[in-house]
């Protein structure tokens, strides 16, 4: 094997060698989550199915007339957040927290956030099955489109990507934005239409949802699993460019200033 | 001569010594209004350039803070230098500190895939040598224990062991071979021997100038980031051991 790569982050040899490491990091994160729950792995389901329980009492009576299936409207919205919310955080910690291996064994400093990012999206995966069930349940209609999915999924894991990076990066350098992004987390949580109708936000106001590339992956995989119909290609296009300027991006900044990490970790 | 293997050209390496370290978003903001970034450089290596052959097994000599560690990390690639390029041919094995990537809620079986996979070594590398990997360590009924259970001579025991199961082509020694108890050490010390008779490249740092001058052929010698003379085992580690002894 060609040691010059290794050193020059040379990318496609870098992944192919350490492919088997993302997947043993990926594993290592399922395992240690689940590993003192005497549920296990059941968690992933039971977690968002109370969640939605508990919202939708509390609100399905509020926007009634509005939503005609709250549960699956909630819960479609309410997966990608989490997996959004989740995902991002892990991946803005993952430098931190494995500062003492970066320290002392070369491997490419991004299999840490991609490898949380892609432990977060087996737990989302699993969690499908949760909505699957809901829908069953509240007796709603499975279309073709529900195939569809797969393309806001993969923007979702993309956007989320590219976000968690930037958010690495940042966080090295600066270790408030750990903080801050906590709050922006809640804020975006209450901008996006998940727990409420997007028509009940004033006009003045819907440019938020419009700008917001998380609400139109929202949107994209409610028109897969919650109304049965093909995108709106608009919010496709938004949904995807945002994507991959994001993830564009996350690579760029991480990419610039990775060696500098080990300066301040 | 044989090829060269490892080639380090001009290199330097420069630290930010601030006093205090800038790390959050409101210091930093109010410290660059205030114009008081302060950047204090340190060089812990300068102008350092050398190269190893094949098969060579260099010593690298020099006092704490000389460096030396610095200059391992930098060819292992852990850290990239300020100025300078440093040439690799052929699969590294950086032993710098055993068992580093270990997490201790793993199991000693997970560990060995995990640790492993750190290394850059294949799946099914590892499921083949899994068995001598655990036999070497002494590990036995401990193997599905999580680590956290282990005792400190456990857990280098193994990571020893995992580190020294392929057979790289340039081996990055610090310090490591005084790993567990007695028996074991023997056994390190053999499987060390075995490696360095094969044409394995071979960086080793130690204070104990024995352990140099019985496994290296060659040294460097580096002094307060520079560096001072390299040549021959004798030739180095004897000038060295004068200097200390004129220091005293």
């Amino acid at each position: 094997m060609i040691a010059e790569p290794l050193i020059n982050h040379r990318f496609i040899a870098n992944f192919a060698k350490y492919r088997y490491l993302l997947s043993e990091l990926v594993k290592r994160d399922i395992k240690i989550k689940y590993r003192r729950s005497v549920l296990g792995i059941f968690w992933s389901f039971l977690q968002p199915l109370f969640t939605m329980i508990i919202l939708t009492i509390v609100f399905s009576q509020l926007f009634k007339s509005n939503i005609e299936n709250y549960p699956v409207y909630l819960l479609t919205g309410k997966l990608v957040f989490d997996y959004y919310s989740a995902g991002t955080r892990a991946a803005m910690g993952s430098i931190l927290s494995n500062a003492s291996m970066i320290k002392k064994v070369y491997i490419p400093k991004y299999m840490y956030s991609l490898g949380v990012i892609f432990s977060n999206m087996v737990t989302f995966l699993m969690s499908l099955l949760v909505l699957f069930l809901v829908m069953i349940a509240t007796q709603a209609t499975f279309t073709m489109f529900i195939l569809t999915a797969l393309i806001p999924i993969v923007l979702l894991l993309i956007f989320t990507i590219g976000i968690g990076l930037i958010l690495a990066t940042l966080t090295v350098f600066f270790r408030d934005i750990e903080h801050l992004y906590g709050v922006f987390v809640t804020m975006l949580l209450y901008a996006t239409p998940i727990m409420y109708p997007a028509e009940i936000v004033p006009e003045s106001f819907r440019f938020i949802q419009t700008l917001n590339p998380l609400y139109a992956i929202i949107t994209l995989f409610r028109d897969s699993f919650l109304y049965g119909t093909f995108f709106d290609m608009g919010t496709l296009l938004f949904a995807t460019a945002s994507s991959l300027i994001a993830l564009a991006l996350g690579i760029g900044l991480f990419y610039k200033y990775q060696d500098k990490f080990i300066l301040y970790i | 001569m044989g090829e060269t293997v490892i080639k380090v050209e001009n290199v330097g390496m420069e630290f930010n010594l601030s006093q205090e370290k800038t790390d959050n978003l409101k210091e930093y903001v109010i410290k660059l209004i205030k114009r008081e970034l302060m950047y204090q450089s340190f060089w812990a290596l300068q102008n350092i350039s050398f190269e190893v052959e094949k098969g060579d097994k260099v010593g690298i000599l020099g006092l704490n803070g000389a460096g030396k560690s610095t200059l391992l990390k930098l060819i292992s690639g852990v850290m990239k230098p300020t100025e300078g390029t440093i040439t690799l041919k052929g699969m590294i094995s950086p032993l710098l500190e055993l068992g580093a990537g270990f997490d201790h809620n793993y199991t000693g079986r997970e560990n060995i895939y995990l640790n492993g996979a750190m290394l850059g070594y294949p799946k099914e590398f590892i499921e083949s040598k899994f068995d001598e990997i655990v036999e070497f360590a002494e590990i036995g009924d401990f193997i599905d224990v999580p680590l956290k259970n282990y005792s400190s001579g456990m857990i280098a025991r193994l990571g020893f062991s995992i580190a020294t199961v392929v057979e790289p082509k340039i081996l990055i020694l610090d310090e490591v071979l005084s790993v567990g108890d007695a028996k074991f050490r023997e056994k390190s010390e053999q499987r060390m021997k075995s490696l360095l008779n094969k044409d394995v490249t071979v960086l080793f740092v130690s204070h104990s100038l024995d352990q140099v001058r019985n496994l290296c052929n060659k040294a460097l010698w580096l002094e307060k980031g520079k560096l001072v003379m390299q040549g021959s085992v004798e030739e180095v580690s004897a000038s060295y051991e004068e200097s200390i002894h004129q220091a005293k």
